[in-house]
Parts: C-alpha cells; sequence; structure tokens
C-alpha cells in the first residue's frame, strides 16, 4: 500500500491545541504529531488497544499450531514440532471427507446466496408503487433479525418426521418428504435454502441501491426504442449491477471455507454427520471438547489461509478483469 | 485513489434511497407486457409467501391447542385456542435468567461498543490524520485474517474471561465494520466549514466531537446502535465456547438447549446440559412455538419501526471515501 500522508499533514492548518509555531525541523515531526493530534489518538486508544489485544495477539498465538501445547508454560512455550500437526490432519482419514464437506456447503452457499439478493432486487425494482414495494423490501428483510438458535429451531419442527408441517403438506400432496434433517442428501438444499430465507433479503439492499442509482433517462430511451420491461432489465438493470457484483464476490471468496460454524454445527445430527462434519466443527470438537490445542490450532490456520488466498487471488483477478480491488 | 477499506462497493455506486421517485417510464400494453406483469406479480407473491407464511405459522401455532396443531387443524388461522405453551414457558425459570442475561449483555456491551467505535471512527474521519490509512488497513486486516478459535480460547482463559460475563461485552467491544460505516458517516456527512469555524473558536478535537459532531450525528449513532444491538441479542457462540456456568448463559443457549436439545436426535455436543426432556412429549413442540415466539418478539415489534435505519447503515457503508 502506497502511504504519501506526510504531505498532505504538513499542508493542513494545525489546531490551535497544538500550541502555535509553524515550521518545524524534520526530526521533530514525531512530537510535533502529538502534540497536535493527541487527542485523536486519545480517541482511538480503546479501538487500538482492544484490537491488538482480541485480533493480533491470538495471531500472535498462531504459532501454536508449529508447536507442541505445553501447559506449564502456555501458548508459546511448547517445543518447536514443525509443520507436524498439518501433516497429522492432511493424513487423517477424515480430512478429505471434512475438506469436501466444507466445499460443498459453502461454495453452494456463495453460489446461491450470490445469485439470490441479485434476482430479488431485479424484482423488488420492478414492483410498481411505493408502498407496495416498502411492504416487499420490509417482509424480506425481516428474517436477518432472526437468530440462527431460532432458525434451526423452526426448521426442526417444520421438518420433524412425525409432526412437522412440510412432511404433512407434502404427505398431503402424495409425496413421501422422509426425515430431511437427518439425511445425507438433503443436508446441503436444507442448509442452504435457510440461508437464503434468512439473508437474501437483507442483502438485496446494497443491489437495489445501486439500481435506484441508475440514470432514468435510460429507460426513457429503451422505452423509446421500443425495449420491452424484460428487455430494460436485461440491457440496463443487470448490467448497471456488475460493479457491486464483483466487490461482493471477492468479499464472498474470502469466506470460501467459511461453512457457518453456529449453523451447521446445530443442525449436526448423528443421522446426518457424514456430511455435515466441516473444518470448522471439526476443529471446535478436537480443540475445545477433547484439548488438543495445537492439532485445532493447525487446522483452523489451514482453514483461515485457504480463505485468505482465495480472498487475494480474487482480488488479483477481478483488479486484471475489470479494474476493481478491494484495496 | 485507492483505499484501505475492504468491504465497499465501486465507485458507480452513490447511496440513494431505495425508495427514491422516479418519473415511471410507462410501456405499451401489449401481451407480452402483460405477460410480465403477471409473473411478477406471481414472483412477488411467492416470495411474500417463503418469507412471511414460517414467522406466521409458529405464531397461530403457539397459541393454538397441540393437538389441532397436530391433526393438521392450523394452517392459516389458530385453531382450538390455548395458551398452554405460553403457560410452561413463564413458569420456567431458565428463560427468564437466560432473558435477564441478555438484557444485561446487550446494554452493557452496546453502550460499551459505542464509546469505543464513534471516537475511533471519528479520528478516522480527520483527512489531516497522518496515520488514519495505516490504521485502517490495521484494523481491516482483522476482518479477513484471524488467530482462529484455540488461540483466541487460550488467550480468554489466560486473561480470566473464561466463565466471566465480561467475555460477552470486552471482546466484541469493536465492529470493524460498523468503525468503517461510521467513519464514512462522519467523513461524508459533516461540514468541514464546520470543523474549520470551530478550531477559528479555539474548540479541541474531544470537544468537537462531543459538543459539534455527536449531536449531528444521531443517525449514524442509531444505525450502528441497532446493529450491535442485534449483534448481542443473537449471540450464541461466545456461551457456547467461553461459558460453562448456566447461571450466566445468555438467552440463545437458553434456546438452543429447550429448542433442539429434546429432539429425537439431539447434536450430542455441547457442554451446558439443559433439562430439556422434563417436559411432557406430546406437548414439547407446542412450548417450543411459544420459545420462539418468546425470545423473538422483541425484534418482531420494534422491527417494523426502525427497519429504515438498518437500511440506512448498508448505504453510509457502501459510500466511497
Amino acid at each position: 500500500m502506497a502511504l504519501t500522508l506526510g504531505e498532505t499533514a504538513e499542508k493542513v492548518p494545525v489546531p490551535p491545541v497544538a500550541g502555535g509555531r509553524r515550521r518545524r525541523p524534520p526530526g521533530a515531526v514525531v512530537s510535533d504529531h502529538l502534540r497536535s493530534r493527541w487527542q485523536l489518538w486519545l480517541m482511538l486508544a480503546p479501538a487500538i488497544a482492544l484490537t491488538v489485544v482480541f485480533a493480533y495477539v491470538p495471531m500472535y498465538g498462531l504459532q501454536l499450531a508449529f508447536r507442541e501445547f505445553d501447559f506449564a508454560q502456555g501458548l508459546t512455550g511448547g517445543d518447536w514440532v514443525g509443520l507436524a500437526y498439518f501433516r497429522q490432519f492432511f493424513a487423517s482419514p477424515l480430512f478429505w471427507d471434512l475438506l469436501r464437506n466444507t466445499v460443498a456447503i459453502s461454495l453452494t452457499t456463495l453460489v446461491v446466496g450470490f445469485v439470490a439478493p441479485i434476482a430479488l432486487a431485479l424484482v423488488v425494482n420492478q414492483v410498481v408503487g411505493r408502498r407496495r414495494k416498502r411492504f416487499l423490501q420490509t417482509a424480506t428483510y425481516l428474517p436477518h433479525f432472526i437468530s440462527i438458535v431460532v432458525v434451526v429451531g423452526m426448521l426442526q419442527v417444520f421438518l420433524n418426521p412425525a409432526t412437522g408441517v412440510l412432511p404433512r403438506s407434502l404427505g398431503l400432496l402424495g409425496v413421501e418428504g422422509g426425515n430431511l434433517l437427518g439425511s445425507t442428501s438433503a443436508f446441503v438444499p436444507v442448509y442452504v435454502i435457510s440461508e437464503v430465507w434468512q439473508h437474501c433479503g437483507w442483502n438485496s439492499i446494497i443491489y437495489l441501491a445501486a439500481l435506484a442509482s441508475v440514470d432514468p433517462q435510460l429507460y426513457e430511451a429503451a422505452r423509446v426504442d421500443g425495449a420491452s420491461r424484460a428487455q430494460t432489465v436485461r440491457h440496463i438493470d443487470l448490467p448497471a449491477l456488475v460493479p457491486t457484483m464483483i466487490v461482493l464476490l471477492i468479499l464472498n471468496m474470502g469466506g470460501v471455507l467459511n461453512a457457518g460454524f453456529e449453523k451447521v454445527f446445530l443442525l449436526q445430527n448423528p443421522l446426518n454427520l457424514p456430511v455435515s462434519e466441516v473444518i470448522s466443527t471439526y476443529a471446535y470438537k478436537i480443540g475445545i471438547l477433547s484439548s488438543q490445542f495445537s492439532y485445532a490450532t493447525a487446522i483452523g490456520l489451514f482453514n483461515t489461509l485457504i480463505n485468505f488466498v482465495f480472498l487475494v487471488v480474487t482480488n488479483q483477478v477481478a483488479k486484471r478483469v475489470s479494474n476493481t480491488s478491494l484495496w | 485513489m485507492t483505499t484501505t477499506s475492504p468491504p465497499r462497493p465501486p465507485r458507480r455506486l452513490r447511496p440513494a434511497a431505495t425508495t427514491t421517485r422516479r418519473p415511471r417510464v410507462r410501456h405499451p400494453r401489449t401481451p407480452g407486457e402483460l405477460a410480465f406483469s403477471v409473473l411478477l406479480g406471481l414472483v412477488c407473491a411467492l416470495v411474500l409467501f417463503a418469507t412471511l407464511y414460517p414467522i406466521w405459522f409458529v405464531l397461530i401455532a403457539s397459541v393454538s391447542s397441540p393437538a389441532a396443531v397436530n391433526t393438521g387443524q392450523v394452517w392459516v388461522l389458530p385453531a382450538e385456542l390455548s395458551l398452554f405453551g405460553y403457560e410452561q414457558i413463564l413458569s420456567d425459570g431458565r428463560i427468564w435468567t437466560g432473558y435477564r442475561n441478555t438484557i444485561l449483555y446487550t446494554v452493557v456491551g452496546t453502550a460499551l461498543n459505542l464509546v469505543v467505535t464513534l471516537p475511533a471512527a471519528y479520528a478516522l474521519s480527520r483527512r489531516e490524520f497522518a496515520p488514519r490509512r495505516p490504521l485502517m488497513f490495521f484494523f481491516a486486516f482483522t476482518m479477513f485474517f484471524s488467530g482462529g478459535l484455540i488461540p483466541q480460547y487460550l488467550l480468554y482463559k489466560d486473561l480470566g474471561l473464561l466463565d466471566n460475563w465480561l467475555v460477552f461485552v470486552i471482546p466484541s467491544a469493536l465492529n470493524v465494520y460498523n468503525l468503517i460505516i461510521a467513519r464514512a458517516f462522519f467523513e461524508h456527512s459533516l461540514p468541514e466549514e464546520l470543523f474549520e469555524a470551530a478550531t477559528l473558536d479555539g474548540v479541541s478535537y474531544l470537544q468537537f466531537f462531543l459538543r459539534i459532531a455527536l449531536p449531528l450525528s444521531k443517525a449514524i449513532v442509531s444505525v450502528i446502535g441497532l446493529y450491535y444491538l442485534v449483534q448481542h441479542w443473537n449471540d450464541f457462540f461466545t456461551g457456547l465456547i467461553f461459558v460453562r456456568d448456566y447461571d450466566k448463559q445468555p438467552l440463545q443457549i437458553v434456546l438452543r438447549d429447550i429448542l433442539l436439545s429434546n429432539q429425537a436426535f439431539a447434536g450430542g455436543a455441547g457442554g451446558a446440559g439443559g433439562t430439556g426432556g422434563a417436559y411432557g412429549q406430546q406437548y414439547a413442540d407446542q412450548i417450543k412455538y411459544g420459545v420462539i415466539i418468546v425470545s423473538t418478539l422483541p425484534v418482531l415489534l420494534v422491527y417494523p419501526f426502525i427497519q429504515k435505519y438498518f437500511e440506512k447503515g448498508v448505504m453510509i457503508g457502501s459510500v466511497k471515501g
């Protein structure tokens, strides 16, 4: 990241708290800066301290993945073991299952969860009448604020094979629904549909904002040229969303291995475990429940690194292809 | 200009209300257009139904008799009114302990969030503050890279945060996304002339922030305040990982025990054990419907009135700085 901060800072008038002097020798830059800006540093101090302690110290603690955890010596005191725990993970019979499950869940969520809000925004944008539009928006944002525990609880009562609404409705139509919560083939669809139900409306806001800023003259011109409404959606609305799509896609790629821990964990049961055990839930069980701290740290680090690489690579590709970048 | 803060859409995206009125372009009433309108109406109806029916069903099922729900008499309106579920919930101590804890964590947590986030966001919005770009990177980096669960757990253990109610409040005191939104607001919505005039009168940064910037920024305070509020209210992870003492558990953990551990095949894992089996099995679903409503009611009641603020947050966050 290029930093061109020195010059800009000099030009800005220094507030009176600075003490009044104008020209300073280069050596005194830091102390002058502190004298004039100490209040800003004071305002930032709690945020910086919290970030250092709760974000950067754990990053420093990642070296645990390369050490033997020693209860007596704490986070950074154990013997160096190099990549032993990574080898153990890659050689584990569970490794490929975990990777496959994680990729299946997060990639499906990524694709469906990326397309659905775009489609919804295009639909909502076509609705005529301010109030109807408002109502549709308000209704679709609502599930975003329901907690994951409650959503999973709702899934469990709705999909209960004996008493649930969905199996019963399917039964009326003559379809045998079966136990959707305990099935290995239904787990990913159930997970993804509930994700879309919860967040599709909320995620469409940003696209609706982009659509609201389209120049109205474009629509007028299209109509004069005899374009149908469907054609204006295809040739005006959709292209207008592309820049937003790219940015959100990059951000989503940074979570390619982040199958949402909480929801997956809550949906797990012995019947669907072959497809619902993902890297993060496995790391939780290994680390927190069976106290294999070094091994679980290595697994977590593997997950974080893959995500980070995907984020950086997608960002680079987007930069080349469309001149869009996060930084 | 390149920026340090990631989650912002590109230049072309300008904040604008989604409901901005603009002259409607009228298309001729051809059969094709008619089909388009009909299809649009159908899609909207389907979306509305899929979104709202699950919530509506829980609501009507919670006030109907278990027998009526189980025999399929409850579809559109409640049948055989019964408050059995609610009576059970009201007489159960766990829910109220959970409620009390969650309210405490939410109120204290949100207050701390605002005290930490707003001044920091204001400082980062000052253009003459030279280190603001590296500092933004310092904050934003943590959105994409983290130490992960175990180093975090061991750190909390060393700090004495395990089984301590402060764990619900302190580690989550700063949310970087909210910091970015607040910074964008201060940078774009406060006129620079105001600051220049105030500095001429000898007002310091702190005085300006407290006496001028904050009173003019009620919109952003309510937006990020609400974001934090919902975040605390729905927090399940913290209780699951870092707290064993049941008296300190928030509502979401209690909900998990009532809603989920009573299942024929409960997930098995998870420390804080509830007494899920205490209720008669045949009425279990009834209690669950009631619990869902009781725990979600505050959000459902307040939501329609504050919805526009949430939306505003997304808009502010999308400003290119």
